[in-house]
């Protein structure tokens, strides 16, 4: 692909919108910059600065944690399936609204993107309500089912922008040329969707796995990873543990959701926000 | 056409399509024959498109049936109907290059892969793009496109060749290039097209027949000659040319009798209003009232003599610009053939 050529109405940005831009990116990064600094500080119980001295003892100590490895395995494993749920899910129904028009279309667009418009809170009561009206005990898959319902949306959302700018006519023109309906899907609808549902995917897994307010009212005895990091945050001993952890937490989320946005910025379509 | 070929390449067989109240499709009977280049021509709204996407599969007649080469294909699906579509927006698959797009019906018909690329370069031969194949869609211009979507439809050597207003999305210049470079093609591959247009001018250029809808009927079905010298009624006379109606009054103070007929303005002469009219001569008195001068031609509009109005064309053999615009109030006798004076049926 050639690059695109500058935007001729780009210009250089005056210096106190540079010098904004830059506080503001201070201030949002540096709480996180501090939990990397304090992953490698020799005081276990307290936060003084400056460092009274540098370890990497810490990092041991993470490893040998039989119950952080629990919570970070429950936490993949829930993002994981919430993620596979809300792909399958949220590209049905952006199918459905956006290629069939049907009584209540509007209604049933609207009530998919309640469960980001609520507050978590509200989702999280509901839920429990609901799990306890049907003596459904609290699991794994209540968790799941809990994550799934703000999954589903951010896939929907990424599906429908896609389907909004698709020009139905190449489903007709590979019909039209001998592929029926699901070798179109395979060949056609999917291949031109994909970056939609990776982003989409990325974005939902990433939400999933550093959720905290609907898994405390989904979870039973089972904490993930969020969970966990808050429990221990209430204890005195091994403080700078949750550090290393959040460090890399941090590191590995970084990766999908910077592949997220290179792809949104690529189709210029995709949205990330929510 | 002198093709005799007993099966028509595609009949309707009063052929409806109801859209709830709304009569897309209402009653169409008609023939194409084998290796014609037919055009449905028609206002938008009319029915022609949809009658296009029934040969196609990718709409039901509500009654009524569709006979492709003798067999009825009103229920089967788009993918096992021996028709390929060229569409408005040409639907090229943006995430496949230019040689997998074309190749695309060959895929799927799992094609070995040597053959499907040598054929898909021969396509893009055909229709003039040689070494695009690499590019995707978005890296072609509108008339590349285009070709590229033909291209696709006929790598499977369909029968028919459906073609739903491909031209339409083009600037004029290339239009007109396009419309001579599909005739020859047409002829090159020798399959019947069915062209869809609401341009009467593309469709008298390219059409060896055409057909002209309005609500969902077919108004005549004819060669383009006939059709524009033999309007069978008012809507045609009007939609193909410019509509150059008399009725009532006037029409039997001319013809005797009140019959609405259609006259085509570059049939009319103008001359002296005490000028002697010969027999066999229709003629009717009046006063310019416009002179729109084009170039080629200049165009008079003239009020009648008890009402109505004509257009009238004549050539700028020896005229100029300068000598026309004198023209304008002036009282003139119009004179045509009798045989010019087509009476019309049917109410539009």
């Amino acid at each position: 692909m050639p690059s695109k050529p500058r935007d001729p109405q780009a210009e250089r940005a005056p210096w106190p919108i540079s010098l904004g831009a830059l506080l503001a990116v201070l201030f949002i990064n540096f709480p996180i910059f501090i939990i990397f600094l304090y992953a490698f500080t020799t005081d276990e119980q307290t936060f003084t600065f400056p460092l009274p001295g540098m370890t990497l003892k810490w990092f041991g100590v993470a490893w040998g944690r039989e119950d952080l490895w629990a919570a970070l395995g429950l936490s993949v494993r829930v993002a994981g399936i919430a993620t596979l749920v809300a792909l399958l899910l949220g590209t049905l129904a952006a199918a459905a609204v956006s290629r069939t028009k049907f009584f209540g279309r509007e209604a049933i667009s609207f009530m998919l993107l309640l469960p980001i418009a609520l507050p978590g809170i509200v989702t999280g009561i509901a839920l429990r309500s609901a799990f306890g009206l049907f003596d459904i005990p609290f699991s794994f898959w209540t968790i799941v089912i809990g994550h799934a319902t703000f999954c589903v949306v951010i896939v929907y959302n990424n599906v429908v922008a896609r389907f909004r700018r698709t020009s139905w006519s190449i489903v007709e023109a590979s019909m039209d040329l001998g592929a029926n309906g699901w070798e179109t899907f395979k060949r056609i609808i999917l291949p031109h969707i994909a970056t939609a549902l990776l982003a989409g995917g990325m974005l939902a897994f990433a939400l999933s796995f550093d959720e905290v307010i609907v898994t405390t009212f989904t979870a039973g005895q089972e904490s993930t990873l969020p969970i966990w990091i808050f429990s221990q945050l209430t204890r005195p001993r091994d403080r700078p543990v949750t550090n290393v952890v959040a460090l890399f937490v941090v590191l590995i989320m970084a990766i999908p959701i910077l592949l997220a946005y290179r792809i949104s910025q690529r189709d210029g379509e995709t949205q990330l926000s929510r | 056409m002198s093709n005799q070929n007993p099966t028509p390449a595609i009949r309707f067989e009063n052929v409806h399509r109801h859209f709830g109240e709304v009569k897309a499709v209402d009653g169409v009977n008609l023939d194409v024959l084998d290796g014609e280049f037919f055009t449905f021509l028609g206002p938008s709204g009319s029915g022609k498109t949809t009658c296009l996407r029934m040969v196609a599969g990718f709409d039901r007649p509500t009654s009524g049936r569709i006979f492709l080469h003798g067999d009825d294909v009103s229920e089967l699906p788009p993918y096992e109907r021996d028709v390929n579509t060229v569409f408005q927006d040409y639907a090229l698959f943006p995430h496949m290059t230019v040689l997998d797009n074309v190749a695309y019906g060959l895929t799927v018909r799992k094609a070995a892969r040597e053959q499907r690329t040598r054929r898909a370069e021969e396509m893009l031969d055909l229709v003039r793009l040689p070494g695009l194949g690499k590019r995707k869609p978005s890296q072609l211009s509108g008339g590349q496109r285009q070709r590229v979507a033909l291209a696709r439809a006929l790598i499977l050597r369909p029968r028919v060749l459906l073609l739903d207003e491909p031209l339409g999305a083009l600037d004029l210049k290339l239009r007109q290039e396009m419309q001579v470079e599909l005739k020859a093609l047409q002829e090159q591959v020798g399959i019947t097209f069915i062209y869809v247009t609401h341009d009467q001018e593309e469709a008298l250029t390219m059409s060896d027949r055409l057909a002209v809808f309005s609500h969902g009927r077919i108004e005549q079905v004819g060669s383009p000659a006939e059709i524009y010298e033999s309007p069978a009624t008012e809507f045609v006379a009007g939609f193909v040319g410019i509509s150059n109606l008399v009725r009532g009054d006037v029409a039997r103070g001319i013809l005797g009798t009140d019959t609405t007929f259609s006259v085509r303005p570059e049939k009319i002469h103008i001359l002296e209003p005490d000028a002697a009219v010969q027999g066999g001569m229709d003629s009717v008195r009046g006063r310019i009232e416009e002179v729109i001068y084009l170039g080629m031609y200049t165009r008079f509009e003239v009020a009648l003599e008890g009402g109505g109005k004509l257009t009238v064309a004549q050539q700028n053999l020896e005229t100029s610009s300068m000598d026309v615009h004198t023209a304008r109030g002036r009282e003139v006798r119009l004179v045509w053939e009798k045989s010019h004076s087509r009476k019309l049926g049917g109410q539009a």
